[in-house]
């Protein structure tokens, strides 16, 4: 559609820009020059791309910040590419500079769109209906009828019929004129939303300088103090200091589960929870409850959430004496949903050599030929241990810290029997194996049950939430809100009068000719 | 009726509801196919029955290119014989997707009320993909009068048909009771309002893409308009556009109200976060930022038009992506796995 001079300032998007050129060698200038092309539309569409492409790898690569320990498994598995993921910064895409610099040039180019813009509008908003167009006829919409009604008459009915609209008519000896304008709230709706999304932004990093996220594995018994050495994994925001964490403390008394036995979902998790007792601080009285999905503990603005289960088998390790030489639960994570369970387990003292497990839990333990050694159902209906054994130095005086869900191998070796094949000691519930080289024993007691719990603190949440509400209203006014301008024009003309309207819908997907046509009749009816 | 037989009865009527697509857009066709022996008079009837049509006064039966400004030497008796056959067909076309519909949604009411407790059917992707299609058909319906959609008719009925059939065949899951994440009031919210947006998104792509088949046709033939067959009678690309513009529009904010508003509330409830880049969002992100971009594209000088329509296309390609890639192919990776 051809923009005219009469459309005044310009409608959404539609600023006619002209070409910078190429980049001018004065400093203030090439300033200038960089700040046009960074505020463009074009560049505002280009990095809008790159956001989306940037995004990307965040959900092909495990991120750090989403599941630490896929992360691990992951580098596990990929030696080579690790290193130049590494440096890619792919592990935490979106704490990356090259993501941070996307969104900060997009957020520079929005703010340089809102600023300039809001002025416009300021402007805009104030100003009365453009005048009449010379010719009206080379709007879009465009109706012409004439009328024995006298001029004045004419205008008076378009007056009425406009009501709601900016208005201004003028009057002369020919005739006269209305110029009618109305959908201002259109780029306010447009400018509200641009703003909310720097609001988003903010309410966002705010979130994340100061509030934290943790993880903790417990074993059902077991307890958990808020502080930072409890944490298997913490990552606080750059501002948050484990000073500010609140001093609750908690005991999983119990855990719930069921799994689904028919169906396509066989082997679902669900209703689980969790039997908490806990106390807000130590001079509290200990409150019971319980948790599970949807429904966390929220304790003094800290938030505890089940996101997760699995098993600890208890085992008791013994010296060739019969000696106890390590006693309790050890948490296997689970593999997949089978919740088939790989775990270590580590028995640094008391046997001649340091020794180390190696292996997987199998909670309904089968065995097929063609699978060999599988689980038949995620409920330890037959719970049972296949591990490889290790024995040396399991590197725990290294000084280095060592993951809980794995053995460093590199002064262990696997120990094997008389005839020099590797020794797997596989256990039922109950079982007791004796280990090869007076090692001692192994024995498998019962199974217990462990939860992840997701513990964070989230204190900017308020405001992305209010930002993408406002986002939202704003963006309904700036798609739904049509401005448009419509003028009608009266002459005397050869004892008639000739009456003309015309309309112009400003915004980006209008129509007005039916508008203007309704107009038209209306007058003409009434004439 | 017990559980079991709503069961039953949602299965029936969604074959049902296929056969009923299968017969429409069979009938769409046999209409196109009528109208390619003569030529349809695009430039005058058409795009004059179009530009009346999307008058906001809401116009006629969409079946309106009639042949009275036809010369004669054209065989003005044989054409309206072909222009009474595309119009009867295309009528009958309509009324069979109607049936379709009615069956589709007992279908969809079906399922939920055959789950033991009653919930609503949006627990899997067998659910959501059905649901989904509905959205689709009445979006369809809905707009064909005041659009005058006839050109539609066959790519709706012919995409929800193979859709639903994929559905059925390979997504078929058995009614279950919701696993515990979903148990929500935030699932009802937050699910119907992405399955509106997908399905409204889905439309406007359907036109965002006929634009470019369009565009192309035009561009090849040196801006000569078609005078027959099926792209004679699809709108000008202006209309093209305005549909795809409209449709988008209504769905974009339907959108970031659900993966940008209630998306990150249930987070919140559920998982302790409002936002953790989980590779669902990641991609409802990256659908919500290339939409944003096609709504600015549509609005930039240079972008407008066909750039715009292939970033539609490319929205809708990360949306279904979202929906179908993220399950099979990041399925243990997403807290979202299920949907």
């Amino acid at each position: 559609m051809s923009t005219t001079s009469l459309e005044g300032p310009p409608a959404y998007g539609a600023e006619p820009r002209p070409d910078p050129g190429p980049a001018p060698l004065a400093p203030l200038e090439f300033l200038r020059w960089t700040w046009r092309q960074l505020t463009s539309m074009r560049t505002a569409l280009i990095l809008l791309f790159l956001l989306a492409l940037a995004a990307v790898p965040g959900s092909v690569v495990p991120q750090e910040s989403v599941d630490p320990l896929r992360v691990i498994q992951w580098k596990d598995q990929h030696s080579t590419l690790t290193p130049i993921y590494e440096n890619l910064g792919l592990f935490s895409v979106y704490e990356s500079t090259w993501f941070s610099a996307v969104y900060i040039l997009l957020m520079i180019s929005l703010v340089g769109c809102i600023l300039p813009r809001t002025k416009v509008y300021w402007k805009a908003m104030r100003a009365r209906p453009p005048r009449l167009p010379r010719n009206l006829a080379r709007l879009p919409a465009h109706r012409t009828f004439s009328t024995d009604a006298a001029p004045e008459d004419v205008l008076d009915r378009a007056g009425r019929a406009l009501r709601g609209y900016r208005q201004d008519t003028t009057t002369d000896d020919a005739g006269g004129s209305v110029s009618a304008e109305k959908g201002y709230l259109r780029e306010a709706g447009n400018l509200l939303f641009h703003v909310s999304v720097v609001i988003v932004l903010v309410g966002f990093a705010f979130g994340s300088l100061l509030g934290f996220k943790g993880g903790v594995i417990v074993v059902t018994g077991g307890s958990f103090g808020n502080n930072l050495a409890q944490y298997d994994d913490f990552d606080p925001g750059a501002l948050f200091s484990p000073k500010q964490l609140k001093p609750f403390f908690f005991t999983v008394k119990d855990f719930d589960v069921t799994f689904i036995k028919e169906g396509r979902e066989t082997g679902m998790a669900h209703k689980f929870s969790a039997g908490l007792d806990y106390q807000a601080s130590p001079d509290q009285p200990t409150e019971h409850t319980r948790i599970s999905v949807n429904h966390p503990l929220k304790v003094d603005g800290t938030n505890v959430y089940l996101i997760g289960h699995g098993y600890a088998p208890v085992v008791t390790v013994r010296d060739a004496a019969g000696k106890k030489v390590f006693s309790g639960p050890v948490i296997f994570l689970p593999e997949d949903s089978t919740f088939r369970s790989f775990g270590v387990i580590k028995v640094p003292e008391g046997t001649p050599k340091q020794l180390g497990f190696e292996g997987e839990f199998y909670p309904t333990y089968a065995f097929t030929m063609e699978t060999g050694p599988f689980t038949a159902f995620p409920e330890d209906k037959n719970p049972a241990l296949s591990m490889a054994v290790y024995a040396g130095d399991l590197g725990l005086d290294s000084g280095v810290p060592q993951s809980i869900y794995a053995l460093d191998k590199e002064k262990l070796t696997k120990i094997t029997d008389d005839a020099g094949k590797p020794v797997r000691v596989d256990l039922q519930l109950g079982n007791t194996v004796t280990l090869p080289d007076q090692l001692g024993s192994i024995t498998f007691d019962r199974v217990d049950k462990f939860v992840k719990l997701q513990i964070s603190h989230n204190p900017g949440g308020w405001i992305a939430l209010s930002g993408v509400v406002l986002a939202l209203i704003g963006l309904l006014g700036s798609l739904f809100i049509r401005p448009r301008r419509i003028w009608v024009s009266v002459r005397r003309q050869d004892g008639r009068t000739l009456v003309e309207v015309a309309g112009l819908d400003r915004s980006a997907g209008g129509d007005l000719a039916g508008e203007i046509d309704e107009l038209a009749q209306q007058l003409e009816e009434k004439a | 009726m017990n559980h079991d037989q709503f069961g039953q009865l949602s299965n029936w009527s969604i074959v049902l509801a296929a056969v009923f697509y299968f017969a429409a857009f069979i009938t769409h066709l046999a209409e196109w196919a009528a109208g390619r022996t003569v030529p349809a008079d695009s430039e005058g009837a058409l795009l004059g029955a179009g530009e009346a049509l999307t008058a906001e006064s809401g116009a006629s039966v969409p079946v309106q290119v009639t042949a009275a400004d036809r010369g004669a030497e054209r065989g003005a008796d044989d054409a309206d014989d072909v222009e009474a056959r595309v119009a009867r067909l295309s009528a009958i076309g309509f009324r069979l997707t109607v049936v379709a519909a009615a069956l589709h949604l007992i279908a969809v009411v079906s399922r939920g009320l055959a789950a033991d407790p009653v919930r609503v059917p949006w627990g899997n992707m067998y659910e959501f993909a059905m649901t989904a299609t509905l959205v689709v058909t009445i979006g369809y319906l809905a707009l064909f009068k005041k659009y005058a959609l006839t050109w539609l008719s066959p790519i709706v009925t012919g995409f929800v048909l193979v859709v639903l059939m994929v559905d059925v065949l390979i997504l078929y899951d058995p009614v279950v009771e919701l696993r515990d994440a979903l148990q929500s009031p935030w699932l009802i919210i937050h699910v119907i309002s992405a399955i509106i947006a997908t399905g409204a998104f889905t439309l406007g792509g359907m036109a965002s893409a006929l634009y470019l088949i369009k565009d192309r046709w035009l561009r090849k033939h040196e801006g000569e308009l078609p005078t027959r067959g099926y792209l004679a009678r699809v709108p000008s690309l202006l209309q093209l556009d305005r549909f795809a513009y409209r449709t988008h529009a209504f769905a974009f904010p339907v959108w970031t109200f659900a993966a940008l508003i209630t998306g990150p509330i249930w987070a919140q409830a559920a998982w302790g976060r409002y936002w953790g880049w989980d590779p669902k969002e990641v991609w409802a992100f990256i659908t919500w930022v290339v939409y944003a971009a096609y709504l600015h594209a549509r609005a930039t000088a240079g972008w407008k038009g066909k750039a715009a329509a292939i970033v539609a296309l490319i929205g809708l390609a990360t949306l279904w992506f979202n929906f179908v890639g993220i399950n099979f192919f990041f399925g243990n990776g997403s807290q979202h796995s299920y949907a």
